[in-house]
């Protein structure tokens, strides 16, 4: 059965809420029902047949076709089935997302895969700041589940993130794994200052090493790690890439000694 | 009663078995060596639950292309009659003979229901500067150490599915023959994958039988089929036999302990009388004590 398909007739006036077009919420619905469904992000009321030609199809397996920057909450909560989206996104794409698979072909916003719990989010452009940081006020970033990030990100990717696997395989801007709690934070190219600041645990990985570390990391020596010959062999079907970069010998800084200092940044090639 | 297969007497009779819980692990090292290395310290001493806790072996060897790390490995099963049992010497067979093995890591062999403590049991080795690694699903601990760092799964499944004393007599005329065709008896069951024959090369000399005249020894020789009482007990023996010698097999399946038996008895049986063995037989309790009944006639090559 052919995916259900959206296609954005123009670039709308408003940002608009796409946080009802996942899975869960479309089943059983006819394409009736999902063109009347609300997006308005304003007090200008905005349906879903108001922007987008809907062509019927499987719920389980969502195109949104022509999109663009102002589509925000893309893929939010979902928890099933797939999503792919030909075009950029919003803000907060893919944030609490529980299951399924989210795919975005161009670039994404800031708070892409805020909270994520599960499930696989890739994005084959870029991203903005604070890839799958938690928004104001919240403990904890991204929980779980896998994201892909195949260009750049803007800064604090990762931030205080609790469980998760993030692989960006362009560069990343400052404080990259911000306050991590705990998961994986793989970036493949360079890095901006201080990365991995005040990191409680969990591991940063820098292919390209960093412009300048903090000062309260502790030079452990060069390594080569088994646990990454093992993490290398489970990532490599998301990113043959990072796949490679995890068989070499890495520098082991401990810390962020400001904090808890139990985390851990591997350099693979040291600046 | 027997039949007679190639010149080999199979009698018309039947293994009797028991069910256990089994588990597996993968253990990798740096060389295929220093695998095996670790794989046959930690399943030493584990040739029967009866005065070892639990009975271990090597179920095979895996090329670095089939373990979790990319390393050479070993898939090492284990078998106990009691889950807490299992749990007991798992924790203590890894702490003590995986972990110590330079190079050595440690991950599950098995997915089953329920699950037995491995790296979450060890991680306190680590004394905090343990790390918690979670991808897929799957969940290991990084526990540093002074080559490096030891990589545990955190848990291995367990199966209650398991039958443990799979058997085969193998019976000659002399002591050459006879061994001949139990090693090549083993050599066939150790290419049938979930099962081992945890007795040394996969033979064992001191058959048992249940009880004993002395107060408090659950297990004895098994005089009827001891060649030197022939002439002085209930013998099983023909007189021309002058050698017994036993294979035991667990198996982590009915159908595997099943396959096992049918490999042992095809190489037995192709070996010939002359250069090997002259009957075969297994041993039972009448059916009445394991659930688990093989018959050799259902067995046949």
């Amino acid at each position: 059965m052919r995916p259900l398909t959206l296609t954005l007739r123009e670039r709308p006036d408003q940002r608009l809420d796409l946080s009802a077009l996942v899975p869960q919420i479309l089943a059983d619905k006819t394409p009736r029902d999902i063109e009347r469904i609300e997006l308005q992000t304003t007090r200008q009321r905005i349906r879903v047949g108001d922007v987008f030609r809907v062509r019927a199809g499987n719920v389980e397996q969502i195109h949104i076709q022509g999109a663009c920057d102002r589509l925000d909450y893309v893929g939010q909560a979902m928890n099933r089935g797939e999503l792919l989206v030909e075009g950029d996104v919003g803000i907060q794409a893919g944030r609490l997302m529980s299951g399924g698979r989210l795919t975005v072909l161009g670039n994404a916003g800031p708070w892409a895969a805020s909270g994520m719990k599960a499930g696989a989010f890739e994005i084959r452009g870029s991203a903005g700041d604070r890839l799958g940081g938690p928004l104001a006020g919240e403990i904890a970033g991204m929980r779980g589940g896998i994201v892909i990030v195949r260009g750049s990100v803007g800064e604090r990717a990762g931030d205080r993130m609790r469980r998760g696997t993030i692989i960006i395989e362009g560069q990343a801007g400052r404080y990259a794994g911000s306050r991590m709690i705990a998961g994986t934070l793989i970036v493949r190219h360079g890095v901006g200052p201080l990365a991995g600041f005040l990191l409680k645990r969990g591991t940063v990985i820098l292919g390209d090493g960093c412009s300048a570390l903090p000062p309260t990391f502790m030079d452990c020596g060069r390594h080569e790690f088994v646990a990454m010959r093992w993490l290398s062999i489970m990532i490599e079907p998301y990113s043959k890439g990072a796949a490679v970069l995890l068989r070499q010998p890495f520098t082991r800084f401990a810390g962020d000694m400001a904090v808890l200092g139990k985390g851990e940044i591997l350099v693979g090639n040291r600046n | 009663m027997s039949l007679i297969v190639r010149g080999v007497h199979i009698d018309d009779t039947f293994a009797e078995a028991f069910g256990m819980r089994a588990t597996a692990l993968i253990i990798t090292a740096d060389t295929a060596a220093w695998a095996r290395q670790a794989a046959l310290t930690m399943t030493g001493f584990a040739t029967s639950v009866i005065g070892c806790g639990c009975e271990a072996g090597i179920d095979y060897e895996l090329t670095d292309k089939r373990t979790p790390d990319g390393r050479p490995g070993v898939r090492v099963l284990l078998f106990a009659v009691s889950t807490a049992e299992l749990q007991k010497q798992l924790q203590g067979r890894v702490a003590q003979c995986v972990l110590t093995s330079p190079g050595s890591a440690c991950y599950a062999g098995l997915e089953g229901e329920e699950t037995l403590r491995l790296g979450n049991a060890l991680r306190y080795f680590g004394d905090g500067w343990q790390i918690s690694k979670r991808f897929g699903g799957k969940h290991f601990w990084r526990i540093p150490v002074m080559d490096g760092e030891f990589v545990c799964e955190a848990t291995t499944g367990l199966t209650k599915k398991a039958v443990g004393g799979g058997n085969l007599l193998i019976i000659g005329r002399t002591t050459p023959t006879t061994r001949a065709a139990a090693e090549a008896a083993a050599a066939a069951i150790a290419k049938v994958p979930d099962v081992i024959a945890p007795f040394p090369g996969g033979i064992v000399r001191s058959g048992s039988k249940v009880g004993s005249k002395y107060k408090g020894v659950p297990a004895s020789t098994n005089d009827a089929f001891c060649p030197t009482l022939r002439g002085a007990v209930d013998s099983s023996l023909d007189a021309d036999v002058t050698c017994v010698l036993e294979i035991v097999i667990d198996g982590l399946t009915s159908e595997a302990v099943a396959s096992a038996m049918r490999a042992g008895i095809a190489a037995v049986v192709k070996l010939g009388p002359k250069r090997g063995a002259t009957r075969i037989c297994a041993g039972n309790y009448g059916g009445k004590l394991g659930p688990h009944h093989y018959h050799l006639r259902e067995l046949l090559p």
